[in-house]
């Protein structure tokens, strides 16, 4: 007997019970469906973010006041309340040979109004170097100045929103805005969708630091971000922003400096984790069709008993029929798989359409695996009930109708 | 026509454990079968009939005795040598015919020479012949549902004819015909015998097991009458 008439009678004993192969086929797609829409989601969101990391720049270091300890331990006995980040930290941070740019950021919340229209907004005292350190896009005019840090200069660059919020199509650049107490001239807006960490850059309003130091009344930076010169000098450079900082802060050392890669390996590990755990989820759908597919063999081998006493009669061994039935299952869980990549594919597709942002191709190793699992599954499933119809006694079978 | 005979019972046995107790389906069954024979198996419900027929056809096994097909003995036979004897020495022929009902006829026909590893090539043409020479060229392609139960019995004897067997058992191959459609496989039956093929027929219709050659009466699982036809 050989493979193909093996193939020609599974494939008539499927057509044969329609409706029965039909709900399996179902089954077996939403199964693997599942797992391919739920790792493409995963995945998306890990390429989403892994993107958006490295649109915040390259190379970056970020200091942060205070020393954040994830070891764990007792809190010292003196107290260590940080010192300031100043602007002066900040700057002193150029001595390091390892460093091509220091941007120094400030951030508070302040209403912004011109005309008759204000909202709140999210205030951002930065300096020049900002723009190249963020990879930030201007839609019009020019970015902060290069000056002195100190200098609280009047001038802001606006987001994309705001400047359709509060100038409704009028032409924003060169007129006066008021924030918090002060005026300051729009002298550039930011380019429209500018997403940088998830935060919406078209809702910023960025002013020189200096500004922003008067505007909140603190000497405190919010972050220190620093662009490394090469990717080989991370390291260095991390250790000597450590020093240089540690010098000035009479050898204390109160600030905690990250790197991107780190930030951006921790995020990597963690949503391939999570797109580990959905599709594991998406596994316990496959499981279901499995044990679904052999309850309907079993079904098939009790009401083809007759058949299989028959197949007997005229000479069929053991073997050959638990390899039909066997075949059959396999049959039903490949063309069940391949019916749910086109499904998982289609659903991949369609949330891309929804989310533009999410990259929804599902993993090369989800789609293999479904598959596998999906044969696999029929072959694991489909054994106990294809070994009991080929145990069947033959006599019995017969007189059974 | 040789002297050895074609099937050999020799003090069969057939014991099956009903609850607590054991039943003797088949008593001590010593009897041989001519080559080209025309057997009828008669007795009342449950006296060992049916069984000695699977016996012969290889699909039951002897609990205790002998049992040789053209010379060989069977009952060491792995269940794959058997199912290959079954194959190759016998046709079936059931009551309730037995079809594969997704099946046309043409593939009902087919199926024991798919299984016999034959192929295609040579499948087509001996399926062919089969169905011109009972009569069903014109319901090849029906299923079984489509066609009356004298063309499903005859549909049944091309399958159990298409591996040109030695032996051909029917277990009531009327029971489930009106007479003119019984008379009708009866009398195809009846020339495949004059062909030369061994027939064994079990029944309880004694109009019908009178046609054959040699009658056997089963009672309890012994035979109690084996005798010639009258004339």
């Amino acid at each position: 007997m050989n493979v193909k008439d093996r193939l020609r009678f599974a494939l008539q004993a499927l057509r044969g019970a329609s409706l029965r192969t039909f709900l399996m086929l179902i089954a077996m797609a939403i199964g693997v469906a599942s797992v391919i829409i739920l790792t493409s989601l995963g995945e998306g969101a890990r390429r989403y973010v892994v993107g958006e990391f490295a649109s915040l720049g390259t190379n970056l270091l970020i200091v942060l006041p205070g020393r954040n300890e994830t070891t764990g331990g007792a809190p010292p006995m003196l107290s260590e309340t940080p010192r300031d980040l100043t602007l002066d930290d900040a700057m002193a941070l150029l001595r390091s040979r390892h460093v091509r740019l220091v941007a120094p950021i400030n951030v508070g919340a302040s209403a912004i109004s011109y005309g008759g229209l204000d909202r709140d907004a999210v205030i951002m005292g930065a300096t020049a170097s900002l723009l190249p350190v963020r990879h930030m896009q201007l839609a019009q005019g020019h970015f902060l100045p290069e000056m002195d840090v100190e200098r609280a200069a009047p001038v802001c660059v606006i987001g994309a929103k705001i400047r359709d919020e509060l100038f409704a199509g009028k032409p924003a650049l060169g007129e006066w805005v008021r924030i918090g107490d002060r005026r300051f001239r729009v002298i550039g807006v930011l380019v429209a969708g500018g997403e940088s960490m998830g935060t919406n850059t078209d809702e910023l309003v960025v002013i020189p630091v200096g500004s922003a130091q008067q505007l909140f009344n603190t000497a405190t930076l919010f972050r220190i971000l620093v662009e490394v010169k090469t990717r080989e000098e991370i390291p260095a450079a991390q250790q000597e922003v450590i020093d240089i900082l540690r010098k000035r802060h009479d050898g204390e050392e109160d600030v905690t400096v990250i790197t991107q890669d780190a930030i951006l390996a921790t995020f990597d590990r963690i949503l391939t984790a999570l797109t580990y755990t959905v599709a594991g989820i998406g596994a316990i759908s496959l499981l279901v069709a499995g044990i679904l597919i052999m309850n309907v063999m079993l079904v098939a081998v009790a009401q083809r008993t007759g058949e299989i006493g028959l197949l007997k009669a005229v000479g069929a061994t053991g073997g050959q029929v638990l390899s039909l039935f066997l075949i059959e299952a396999i049959l039903l869980s490949l063309l069940g798989g391949m019916i749910g990549l086109v499904l998982g594919g289609f659903g991949a597709w369609l949330i891309h359409q929804f989310y533009p942002m999410l990259p929804t191709m599902p993993p090369v190793w989800a789609v293999l695996s479904a598959l596998l699992v999906a044969i696999a599954t029929g072959m694991i499933f489909g054994a106990l009930p294809a070994r009991r119809a080929a145990r069947l006694d033959p006599v019995q079978s017969l007189s059974r109708r | 026509m040789n002297d050895t005979p074609i099937i050999h019972l020799e003090h069969l046995d057939r014991v099956f454990q009903v609850g607590d107790q054991q039943v003797h389906a088949l008593n001590d069954v010593t009897l041989d079968i001519a080559q080209g024979d025309y057997l009828s198996l008669m007795g009342p419900s449950g006296s060992g009939k049916s069984t000695l027929l699977h016996i012969i056809g290889l699909l039951d096994r002897p609990s205790n005795g002998h049992y040789l097909l053209e010379g060989k003995e069977t009952t060491l036979y792995s269940d794959n040598e058997q199912a290959r004897l079954r194959r190759e020495h016998i046709g079936f022929v059931f009551q309730f015919f037995h079809l594969i009902p997704r099946l046309t006829a043409a593939q009902n026909i087919e199926l024991p020479l798919i299984l016999a590893g034959v192929p295609p090539e040579q499948r087509i043409p001996r399926v062919e012949r089969v169905l011109k020479a009972f009569g069903i060229a014109d319901r090849a392609h029906h299923r079984p549902e489509q066609l009356s139960g004298g063309q499903r019995q005859r549909v049944a004897i091309g399958r159990a004819m298409v591996s040109e067997p030695k032996v051909l058992l029917a277990d009531e191959p009327t029971g489930n015909l009106d007479r003119a459609s019984g008379r009708e496989v009866i009398t195809l039956l009846e020339e495949l015998n004059g062909r030369g093929i061994t027939l064994i027929i079990v029944t309880h219709d004694p109009e019908l097991g009178q046609r054959a050659r040699r009658q056997l009466h089963l009672v309890d699982g012994r035979i109690v009458s084996d005798r010639a036809r009258a004339v």
